[in-house]
């Protein structure tokens, strides 16, 4: 594979999407910026220090450092094991690192559970599809917002009081994000009949649902074909640029990452070897050595 | 037409009878639905919270026996008896608490195990639980009357007398068994489909690590469950109990649940009741139509020999998921 193949999925408008270049460097005053597309970059959402997560004696992640920036989209790329599904585990709570501190808004983040930090406001998609089969499509993407369900127990139970005028304001939500995402007309499907593609947007729509302060994609777009890529690709860019969702993601594909994100981050064994625009990925060798496989001495 | 009186008094018989067997399957299905585990512990629950709620009725010490061991005191009463429904409130906190305990004690140490290994978790609890109520309330077999009437229902005997000509003998237990099942199961399902904590039960049932990512804790929906699970074994135990006395026996109740659960599914409310009706029905109907010609008691094996054609022929049950293996 080379640098150059990477270009051929790129929805015409992403070429109007190379940015202007922020403040890249860790601990550096970060001003907001907008972008050439007209998005604004705002501070720091959250701040990854030193992390170093280890299975055993088995260094997944060896000591990296980046921030992701509200507003942006965040690429995490790297060849196959190079831990970027370790580090989005982290960032979503799902491993605890021996070693580090997650910052998120600001303050500190002890360890928390997976499902403290979704309530936190960071919600996710995994690479293997997490749905609720027995479910309908309407159903899974309501559970995004069951955190957020205020009305008690008999309430629900009865449909009496709050509990109605709650069901049908979280029911506008969801169906807005059912529209945006095209996915009307299999509203009333159970998931597990979905074609592959489907399930993935399924997903997303559910992670949307609660609203998330920051939105992690791990490998969106695996296994696609594709029109599958285009879609989602676009389905990603218009999610960051109509509701300000900032995005984490991960590929090894790096044609459509470069196409869609506003600054990269590299790994390759563990380690951080690049950081930075596409642009600037693009043309470091660390990187380019990785992607074509030189040998590491 | 006499016969076919007979027949149907049999049948109507036998439904009530499933409808007790269902009570029992429902707190399996309930716990192995959420998190795939099959709790052997279910019928020693239900005995636990029978023996629980006649002590508490009756004013007993708990622990009498060993703190009189120990003490060389003579306690055995509070002297107070409670009235039957706070009795019966105040068990199901105890249920609560103790499904705390277990979550606590034994489940959080093993979550992500293998579903064996939690089913061998539960045959230590049921051995545990067993022990407990022995030592907090005695061995005695004790009758236990919370105000369900019992035997004949003179109302359901003229009504059928006056409608066909023959009377039906009914046991109002049943009769109350019967009501008290189905309001349970309403309740079960509004909560599950409508209710916000009955909505992420389900999720966690079908993937836990999705229902992490939207935030839904594991540790109180395992809580929750065990808690129902137990109010489930504390109506079967109240039922069963009033039927044949609190004692030791009443835990092997268990045993009949799982020719149910076999018929069932093992995932599938409905499949408990339906599968409780069937083998209440299929027991009764065959005891009173072959029984004659074996020697009777078939009401003993008919069960497990139903259950076991089904292992046969169709192993999810009538209603469970079809357990498809990917290779």
């Amino acid at each position: 594979m080379t640098m150059q193949d990477s270009h051929s999925l790129a929805p015409g408008r992403h070429s109007a999407r190379t940015t202007t270049p922020g403040p890249v460097d860790q601990g550096a005053d970060v001003q907001p910026y907008v972008t050439a597309d007209g998005r604004r970059i705002g501070g720091v959402l959250m701040d990854l220090r030193n992390i170093t997560l280890r299975f055993g004696g088995v260094e997944a992640i060896k000591n990296i450092s980046f921030d992701i920036r509200e507003g942006e989209i965040r690429a995490i790329i790297g060849p196959n094991g190079a831990g970027k599904s370790s580090m989005l585990n982290v960032i979503s709570g799902f491993y605890v690192p021996q070693e580090g501190e997650v910052w998120f808004k600001g303050f500190r983040r002890g360890p928390m559970r997976p499902y403290q930090v979704a309530r936190l406001g960071i919600a996710r998609t995994f690479q293997n599809i997490a749905l609720f089969d027995g479910m309908t499509v309407l159903d899974n993407i309501m559970t995004g917002r069951l955190t957020m369900m205020k009305s008690n127990m008999l309430q629900q139970a009865l449909w009496w009081g709050t509990a109605e005028r709650e069901e049908i304001a979280h029911r506008e939500k969801v169906e807005k994000i059912i529209d945006f995402l095209e996915i009307q007309n299999i509203r009333k499907t159970p998931v597990g009949r979905l074609p592959y593609g489907l399930k993935k947007r399924v997903e997303l729509a559910r992670a949307l649902a609660a609203e998330p302060g920051l939105l992690l994609l791990d490998e969106p777009m695996a296994g696609m074909n594709v029109e599958e890529k285009e879609d989602m690709s676009r389905f990603i860019l218009d999610v960051n640029d109509e509701f300000g969702t900032t995005i984490a993601l991960i590929e090894h594909d790096m044609g459509v990452v470069m196409d869609l994100s506003d600054r990269v981050v590299v790994m390759d064994y563990g380690r951080k070897i690049g950081d930075g625009t596409p642009d600037e990925v693009r043309n470091n060798q660390a990187v380019i050595d990785a992607y074509l496989g030189v040998a590491h001495d | 037409m006499e016969q076919l009186l007979y027949t149907a008094e049999v049948v109507v018989n036998g439904l009530m009878a499933g409808v007790m067997y269902s009570l029992v399957a429902l707190g399996f299905v309930l716990i192995f639905k959420a998190s795939g585990v099959f709790n052997y512990a279910q019928g020693v629950l239900a005995l636990f919270a029978a023996l629980t709620l006649v002590g508490i009725q009756q004013g007993q010490v708990p622990f009498a026996h060993l703190i009189n061991a120990i003490t060389g005191s003579h306690l055995e009463h509070f002297g107070w008896t409670v009235p039957s429904l706070l009795a019966i409130l105040l068990t199901a906190g105890v249920m609560i608490l103790l499904a705390l305990a277990i979550e606590k004690l034994v489940l959080q140490h093993l979550v992500g195990q293998a579903p064996i290994i939690l089913f061998m978790a539960t045959i230590g609890l049921a051995y545990f639980l067993e022990g407990l109520g022995d030592i907090m309330w005695g061995a005695n077999v004790k009758s236990l009357d919370v105000g369900i009437p019992q035997g004949i229902s003179e109302t359901a005997e003229a009504w059928t007398a006056q409608l066909t000509g023959y009377g039906f003998f009914i046991d109002r237990l049943d009769i109350w068994a019967t009501v008290i099942a189905a309001l349970l199961v309403a309740a079960l399902v509004a909560f599950s489909q409508y209710t916000k904590q009955g909505r992420a039960m389900r999720a966690v049932a079908d993937d836990p690590q999705a229902a992490l990512s939207v935030g839904i804790s594991l540790r109180f929906i395992w809580i929750m469950v065990w808690s129902i699970a137990g109010f489930v074994a504390l109506v079967a135990g109240i039922m069963w109990g009033t039927k044949s006395g609190v004692q030791f026996s009443l835990s092997l109740i268990a045993l009949k649940a799982l020719p149910v659960l076999m018929l069932g599914g093992f995932t599938s409310i409905p499949g408990a009741i339906v599968g409780g009706l069937i083998i209440g029905v299929g027991e009764k109907l065959f005891e009173y139509s072959i029984g004659p010609m074996v020697g009777g008691a078939t009401e003993n094996w008919f069960a497990y020999v139903l259950a076991l054609l089904f292992l046969v022929f169709r192993p999810q049950g009538l209603f469970g998921e079809k357990i498809i293996e990917r290779v």
